[in-house]
């Protein structure tokens, strides 16, 4: 089926394979036919539609990059990239779930888990068998995760767990969560390990966060862990401090810089469609140097956005990416998306506040972008830290 | 149960296509092409075929350029099992395509050959019959609903105003309407398999033409509707100046 024509003024199509085209198109084409048409509901009922999960799965979106020999299509970065640009394209609720599914669950077990682990949980959490989860901030500890207090005592030939998780996606909805805590002391980022914990272990308590204005389609949950126990084999072995569950996080911040424009790209069209329909004192709107400029503005910062994400994939597929880069993706391309979807909001006037139309949803939306996976001010510091070699946090 | 599905490689409905300085041909710029829609509905249905048989082959075949390769590679994405590239221009004469098609069915072993009812880029209609007639073979064009068993194919046509259900023995050419069935996405997988599977390239030579296309021409631009009134009370206008004046009523 024909896809919303896609958006290229620099003709980036011709810096993708035949592959990573097709597998933009193919998930383009069901967020189309599938996705749009649901969202706006979804929104208002304040629900993730997880009925759509199994589709997901059998696209094989979840953990697309990763191994065949786990279930997975081994995909390149710029694929894996082009999938989350899609995906948000629809909404960042979907984006977002795909995101913890693939880069905050399946990373960590692939990365730093036992191969009876990653045989164990990657086939199913590909066909979203299992639903998953990623807990690292807590109510004290949100930019500052190193400071976190949860913590796991090993008892015999068992750990137990206490803490208490905040703003976790998928948290009510998971099977499976990967719990990040202190093995040691709590002055000593170097002692959090991550731990595999089913959510319908005693003393696992998921609450859904209400009274969210943005994300509403989508599962934001606070964990309570009260004496969880779990077998010694659920530790993630090669898991070691801080830097394991920040390499997690720099994998997800790579698929938002690429979802970022997605979101950007939706708003962009939806207001230039608009401006070239909505006739006032007898002219369109796009008719006026006004909104042509707001237009352009737009264009020009998406089309920055996508080369940017193009060479972060390319760079990643080289293995020569460096932390700093993604975290000037993530910080420029969400922001970017911020001021586009704000933008678009404002072209269409009052029917930019309906939820038939993209804009304000998106906007929305990407402020919790903004904010989670390290937020603009943090990625500021650290590129900041990257270039002038001091550290403005610590 | 070894299938061929024949496809088309087609420009993007959802594109803006323009002329060629020519005025005979699309100017190729800025055009993205597709698996021909109603294609889409012969390969599901293939795959569906051959799932339910536990058995047997999918081929796909196209007459086309290079490019058309990608058509292919879309539907072995789907999960057909080969596909053969025809080279050669397809011809706007239907019956050039499908001389070069029913040439290359016939060396193969093959129950059944499917079509897209047509193609949406020239709207002939024609080559799937062409080729059931090269091939002695019967035909059933605008299915909507198809059964296999014991040899025999069930298909149901849409015929103006009714259905028509007809049944052949195989081998047989079905083409496909819309409402077949819902044609499934390539999986993220199938696309990276895709490359792996085989791809027969065939010289099959000039393809005749025995038709010319003298112009291609865009239809007059719309003029600005009326607006006859609001609410009920605009019916009798309305239809009034349907009948009258529009003459579609
Ligand atoms: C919808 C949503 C989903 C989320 N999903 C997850 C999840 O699945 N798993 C998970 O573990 N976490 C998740 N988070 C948490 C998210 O990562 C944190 O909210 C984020 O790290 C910021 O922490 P905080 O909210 O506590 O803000 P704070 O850290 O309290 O920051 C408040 C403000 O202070 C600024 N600030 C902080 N430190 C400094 C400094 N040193 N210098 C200058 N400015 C500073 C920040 O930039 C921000 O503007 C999610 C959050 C949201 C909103």
């Amino acid at each position: 089926m024909a896809r919303t024509s896609s958006l290229d003024y620099f003709d980036t199509e011709s810096l993708l394979s035949e592959e990573e085209r097709a597998v933009r198109d193919t998930i383009g084409e069901w967020v189309d036919e599938k996705f749009l048409p649901v969202i706006g509901e979804c929104y208002i009922e304040g629900r993730f539609p997880k009925e759509l999960i199994p589709q997901l799965a059998d696209l094989g979106a979840f953990g697309a990059n990763m191994p065949e020999k786990y279930g997975c299509a081994d995909l390149n970065s710029v694929a894996y990239g082009l999938i989350m640009q899609e995906l948000e394209r629809g909404d960042s609720g979907v984006r977002s779930f795909v995101s913890v599914q693939s880069a905050l669950v399946m990373y960590p077990i692939l990365e730093f888990g036992s191969e009876e682990q990653r045989q164990h949980w990657l086939p199913k959490l590909a066909r979203a068998e299992a639903i998953g989860c990623f807990g690292l901030t807590e109510p004290d500890y949100g930019s500052d995760p190193g400071g976190l207090i949860t913590r796991a005592v090993k008892d015999g030939d068992e750990w137990v767990i206490n803490g208490t998780k905040m703003w976790i996606t998928n948290g009510s909805l998971a099977d499976v969560a990967i719990i990040w805590a202190k093995t040691g002391d709590l002055d000593d980022p170097g002692s959090i390990r991550g731990f595999i914990v089913e959510t319908d272990r005693d003393g696992f308590v998921a609450k859904d966060q209400k009274g969210k204005l943005s994300l509403l389609a989508a599962d934001t949950s606070e964990l309570a862990l009260q004496d969880v126990r779990v077998p010694d084999d659920h530790l993630l072995p090669n898991s070691s401090g801080l830097r394991s569950a920040l390499m997690c996080l720099n994998q997800a911040r790579y698929g938002i810089a690429w979802g970022a424009v997605g979101a950007a790209m939706a708003c962009y069209q939806e207001a230039l469609s608009y401006a070239q329909n909505r006739v006032q004192f007898e002219r369109p709107i796009a008719g006026y140097q006004i909104q042509q400029i707001r237009l352009v503005e737009m264009l020009t910062e998406i089309t920055k956005g996508q080369l940017l994400a193009l060479q972060l994939g390319r760079l990643k597929d080289r293995g020569e990416l460096h932390h700093g880069q993604v975290s000037m993706a993530k910080r420029n391309n969400v922001n970017m998306a911020c001021e586009v979807a704000r933008e678009a909001r404002r072209l269409l006037g009052a029917n930019g506040i309906l939820v038939e139309y993209q804009s304000m949803r998106h906007m929305a939306n990407l402020e919790s972008v903004y904010t989670y996976e390290g937020t603009h001010d943090i990625h500021g510091l650290i590129i900041g830290e990257d270039i002038t070699g001091i550290s403005a946090i610590s | 149960m070894n299938i061929i599905v024949c496809v088309k490689r087609v420009p993007d409905s959802e594109i803006r296509v323009a002329i060629a300085d020519d005025g005979k041909t699309l100017d190729s710029q800025g055009i993205k092409y597709v698996l021909n829609p109603y294609d889409e509905f012969a390969v599901e249905e293939a795959l569906k075929l051959r799932e339910t048989a536990g058995e047997g082959d999918v081929t796909v075949m196209t007459l086309g350029s290079d490019d058309a390769k990608e058509t292919l590679r879309t539907t072995l994405a789907m999960g057909a099992d080969q596909a053969v590239l025809l080279k050669g221009e397809p011809s706007v004469d239907g019956l050039g395509t499908a001389e070069k098609l029913a040439e290359a069915i016939r060396d193969r072993e093959c129950d059944l050959v499917l079509f897209g009812k047509q193609a949406i880029d020239d709207d002939n209609l024609q080559v799937p019959a062409m080729v059931a007639e090269l091939l002695g073979l019967p035909c059933a064009t605008v299915v909507v609903e198809l059964e296999v068993s014991d040899g025999k194919l069930e298909a149901k046509r849409e015929i103006e105003g009714a259905h028509e259900l007809v049944r052949f023995e195989l081998p047989g050419v079905v083409a496909a309407q819309k409402g077949l069935n819902e044609p499934r996405y390539a999986s993220l997988k199938g696309i990276m398999q895709a490359k792996k599977k085989p791809l027969e390239e065939v010289d099959v030579g000039t393809v005749e033409s025995r038709l010319e296309v003298l112009e291609l021409k865009k239809p007059e631009e719309r003029s600005g509707g009326v607006i006859v009134g609001e609410g009920p009370d605009a019916v009798p206008t309305l239809l009034q100046k349907l009948r009258e004046e529009a003459k579609v009523l």
